[in-house]
C-alpha cells in the first residue's frame, strides 16, 4: 500500500505516512481520483525541511469515510510535472506550492499568482469587439477585497478571472509562532469571522486528537449545535443579500431581520453574536442551559413561522424566479471536474458533504445527516438547498435541545501535542467542507499547520458560473455563493 | 400584493426605538470594570491572547482586548464586562480602562474638528474598506444598516464610491496587500475627511500584530477620527460612535 487510510480526527505518527518517489506520488493521487467520483483532494500542501520539501496529499473517499494520505519529497526550483495537468482539482494546491515553496511545474495549465498581486497579465479579449471589465479590490458594499477582471461582449461575460491574496495575514506561520492554545484558538476564530464555528471547531477537534485528548459529549454537543446555528444564521443573511441584488427589497429585509434573533441568542449563550469566544479545545466557557435551550425553542419557533411565510411567497414570485432561474449554472461535471464542495456543489447535484462521508462531532453519532441535493446548479437551486437546508438543521437543533448533556466546569487541562504526529481534521460548516493539518516535530511543536476554507475550490465555480451570463447578473451569481476571501488568503 | 401586505404586518414593529440606551439581551462583553482587588498581576496578564492587559496599575486596553472573557472567569474577582456597548473614543488612550476607574468612555470634545459636527451633523456618508478583515466587523456593519439597527435614519450612510464618501471606516488589521489600495481610496475622498477603525484587529492589529504581512503606516500617515472597538464591534457600538462624533 502506498498511502495510509486514516478517519477523520484519526492521530497517526508521521512516520506512517509513506514516502513515495514523485512520480509515483503524481501517479498514485491522481489514479486514486481517476473515474472515482466519490473520491476528491482536501488537502494538499507543502512545507520546508531543511534543504526539502516535503508535499503531502490527502484523498477523502465519501464510500469508505476514509482520508488517504501519501507524502513525498521534492527540491526548490526544480521542476517537477503536475498533478492538476491530469486533474484540475489539484489546480490551486499546486499554485500555492509553487508560489510559497518554488516549486517549479512543466505543465501546470495555470500558474496564475495565489496570493500575490503585483502586476499579472490578466488573460486578454484580442478583439476589438470584446471589452474588459476591472472590479475590486474594493468593492461597492461592505465586503472583503479581492480584484475580478471581466472579458465582455457588450452585456454578455465571456470570461471571468479571479485574483485574490490582499487578505492575506499570515495565519498558518501566526499559528506556528503561536504558542498558547487560546492564542491559537483566536486566530482559528479569525480564519473568517462568517465560519467562526466552523474553523474554531476543526482546530479544536484536531488539536484534541493531536494531544490525545478524549473528547467529552458536552464538547461535541456545543460545536454541533453552533455549527447548526451558524448555518442558519448565515443561510438567512444570504437569502436576505439574494434579495437585495435582485431589487426584492421586502424579502431583504424580512430575512435580513430573521438572521438577528439566531445570531442574539449566540450572544445570550456566550457573549458574541459571531459565538467568538464559544469554541475551546478540552473545555466550554459557557455551558448550555435548560433555560437557554427553552429560550432557543421559542426563538426558533418565532423564526420558522416568518422564514416559511417569506420563503413560500419567494418561490411563487415570478419577478423573483425570472432573475433566479437559469442564471449562473454551473453543471455536476464542471463541479466534479473542479473539485467543488459543500453547499454550491449540492447544489449541482454532487454529493458532497463531510457531515455525511466524514463524521465529526455528534454528526453519525446521534444525528444521521441525509446531505439534500439539487439538480440544476443555477442561483435558484443554491437558494432553494439553503431554504431546504435551514429546515432540516432546524428539526436537527430540535433533536439535541431533548438530549442535553452535563457540562463540566471549565478548567484548564494541559493538553500537549504528541511528538512526530499528523492529524487531518474535517468539519461541514455553512458554506462546505473545512479541513485542517498539523504535524509536529520530535518535541511536539508544530512543523506545519494547514487550513483550507470551502471558498479554495469554489471561486473557480463562481468563475465558471457567470460565463454566458449578463455581467449586471454578477452580484446575484457572487452572491448565491457567498465565498469567503480571508478564507482563501489565510 | 395582499400577501405582501400580509408578511409586512405579521413582522410588526422591528426597529429599535431608542438606540442610545436599548439594553443587549443576555450575556454581553462591554466596557470591563476593574476592581482594585490584589490578584496575582502575572497570572492574569499572561492569560490574554492579544496582551491586552497592563499592570500596576492593572488595565484592559479594549483597543487589543478580543472580548473573550478568558480574564474574567479566571479573575472574576478582579474584572467583570459591563453590558456598556458605547465604549467607542477618538482618543486611542480613551480605550483603555484603569483599575477603579468606572466612568463610561467619553471624546474629548477638544479634540474633534469643528467641521465634523458643521458639516457631517445630519448627513455622513461613509467608504468601507476591508483591509485583511475577517468578515466579522464587515458582517456587523451590515447588520447596523438592516431594519432593526436601521442607522441610515441618522443620514449615515455606506457609498459605493470614494468620490461620494466624506470618510472611509477601515476594517482589518491592514495588510501589506491591501496598503496600496486603501491611500488610493483615501486620497480619493474630497477633504474634509474622517478616518474611522471598527474593530480590535483594525485599531491594534489584534491577534495578527505580529505578523510579518502587515503594513499599518496608513495609521501612521493619517489621524484617526475615531476608534470602534470590539471584535466583532457590535452594531450598536457603531451606531453610538458615530453618533457621539458627530454630535448627536
Amino acid at each position: 500500500m502506498d498511502y495510509i487510510s486514516l478517519y477523520n480526527n484519526e492521530k497517526v505518527c508521521r512516520k506512517d505516512i509513506p514516502t513515495l518517489d514523485y512520480l509515483n506520488f503524481l501517479e498514485l493521487n491522481t489514479g486514486l481520483l481517476s473515474g472515482q467520483p466519490q473520491r476528491h483532494c482536501v488537502n494538499f500542501f507543502g512545507f520546508e525541511e531543511g534543504e526539502k520539501v516535503i508535499l503531502i496529499c490527502c484523498i477523502a473517499d465519501d464510500l469508505t469515510h476514509k482520508i488517504l494520505v501519501s507524502s513525498t519529497v521534492v527540491v526548490k526550483k526544480t521542476e517537477y510535472p503536475s498533478l492538476t495537468a491530469v486533474n484540475h482539482n489539484f489546480e490551486n494546491f499546486e499554485r500555492e506550492i509553487h508560489e510559497s515553496l518554488t516549486i517549479e511545474y512543466s505543465d501546470h495549465p495555470w500558474l496564475k499568482p495565489y496570493r500575490k498581486i503585483e502586476d499579472y497579465p490578466f488573460l486578454k479579449p484580442g478583439s476589438e469587439e470584446l471589452h474588459e471589465v476591472g472590479v475590486g479590490p474594493i468593492h461597492a458594499g461592505i465586503i472583503e477585497p479581492g480584484h475580478f477582471r471581466f472579458i465582455c461582449n457588450g452585456e454578455q461575460i465571456m470570461h471571468l478571472e479571479i485574483s485574490l491574496g490582499y487578505q492575506h495575514r499570515g495565519v498558518e506561520d501566526l499559528m506556528r509562532h503561536k504558542d498558547g492554545i487560546l492564542e491559537k484558538a483566536t486566530l482559528a476564530e479569525g480564519i473568517a469571522g462568517d465560519t467562526v464555528v466552523g474553523h474554531t471547531s476543526a482546530f479544536s477537534n484536531l488539536w484534541e486528537s493531536l494531544c490525545g485528548f478524549e473528547r467529552k459529549p458536552y464538547l461535541d454537543f456545543t460545536r454541533t449545535l453552533a455549527m447548526e446555528l451558524e448555518r442558519v444564521a448565515v443561510h438567512t443573511g444570504d437569502l436576505s443579500a439574494l434579495c437585495g441584488d435582485i431589487g426584492y427589497q421586502l424579502g431583504s429585509a424580512v430575512y435580513g431581520r430573521l438572521r438577528t434573533p439566531i445570531v442574539n441568542f449566540m450572544q445570550e449563550w456566550c457573549g458574541n453574536r459571531l459565538s467568538k469566544g464559544l469554541i475551546r479545545p478540552a473545555k466550554v466557557n459557557y455551558p448550555f442551559t435548560d433555560k437557554l435551550a427553552e429560550r432557543l425553542r421559542e426563538a426558533l419557533n418565532a423564526y420558522e413561522a416568518d422564514f416559511n411565510e417569506m420563503s413560500s411567497k419567494l418561490a411563487s414570485l415570478p419577478s423573483a424566479l425570472s432573475r433566479f432561474e437559469k442564471t449562473g449554472v454551473v453543471t455536476l461535471d464542471v463541479m466534479s471536474e473542479i473539485g467543488a464542495v459543500g453547499m454550491a456543489a449540492r447544489a449541482s447535484g454532487l454529493k458532497r458533504d463531510i457531515r455525511e462521508s466524514h463524521p465529526f462531532n455528534l454528526y453519525g453519532k446521534t444525528i444521521n445527516h441525509e446531505p439534500l441535493l439539487k439538480r440544476h446548479g443555477d442561483v435558484y437551486s443554491r437558494v432553494q438547498i439553503r431554504r431546504e437546508e435551514i429546515r432540516q438543521t432546524l428539526a436537527y437543533i430540535r433533536e439535541m435541545l431533548d438530549n442535553i448533556p452535563d457540562f463540566e466546569k471549565p478548567s484548564d487541562i494541559q493538553v500537549c501535542p504528541e511528538a512526530d504526529s499528523f492529524v487531518i481534521s474535517l468539519t461541514e460548516g455553512w458554506r462546505g467542507e473545512i479541513s485542517h493539518c498539523a504535524l509536529t516535530d520530535k518535541d511536539g511543536k508544530l512543523v506545519k499547520y494547514k487550513i483550507k476554507d470551502p471558498s479554495l475550490h469554489n471561486w473557480m465555480a463562481l468563475a465558471q458560473a457567470v460565463r454566458n451570463n449578463e455581467i449586471s447578473d454578477f452580484p446575484v451569481c457572487n452572491k448565491s455563493f457567498n465565498l469567503s476571501y480571508c478564507g482563501h488568503d489565510l | 400584493m395582499l400577501n405582501h401586505l400580509k408578511i409586512l404586518w405579521h413582522q410588526g414593529k422591528q426597529f429599535i426605538p431608542d438606540v442610545r440606551s436599548v439594553e443587549v439581551p443576555g450575556i454581553f462583553r462591554g466596557r470591563p470594570i476593574i476592581s482594585k482587588v490584589t490578584v496575582d498581576g502575572a497570572a492574569l496578564a499572561a492569560i490574554c491572547p492579544t496582551k491586552a492587559i497592563g499592570l500596576s496599575p492593572v488595565s484592559i486596553d479594549f483597543g487589543r482586548c478580543t472580548f473573550c472573557g478568558e480574564c474574567s472567569l479566571k479573575f472574576p474577582e478582579k474584572i467583570q464586562f459591563t453590558k456598556d456597548y458605547r465604549i467607542a473614543s477618538n482618543v486611542r488612550e480613551r480605550l483603555i480602562v484603569k483599575e477603579g476607574e468606572e466612568g463610561r468612555i467619553s471624546f474629548d470634545e477638544e479634540e474633534i474638528r469643528k467641521e465634523i459636527k458643521s458639516l457631517f451633523g445630519r448627513s455622513l456618508k461613509l467608504r468601507q474598506v476591508s483591509a485583511g478583515g475577517d468578515n466579522s466587523c464587515e458582517l456587523e456593519l451590515n447588520a447596523a444598516n438592516n431594519v432593526q439597527f436601521d442607522m441610515s435614519r441618522f443620514g449615515i450612510d455606506f457609498v459605493a464610491s470614494p468620490r461620494h464618501a466624506d470618510g472611509v471606516v477601515i476594517t482589518g488589521p491592514i495588510t501589506k496587500n491591501m496598503a496600496k489600495a486603501l491611500e488610493i481610496c483615501y486620497e480619493a475622498i474630497p477633504e474634509p475627511k474622517i478616518v474611522v477603525l471598527v474593530g480590535t484587529d483594525a485599531i491594534s492589529g489584534g491577534i495578527f500584530e505580529d505578523s510579518d504581512q502587515l503594513d499599518r503606516s496608513f495609521l501612521k500617515n493619517h489621524k484617526v477620527d475615531l476608534y470602534i472597538p470590539g471584535n466583532p464591534a457590535h452594531p450598536l457600538t457603531i451606531i453610538n460612535g458615530l453618533l457621539d462624533l458627530t454630535g448627536r
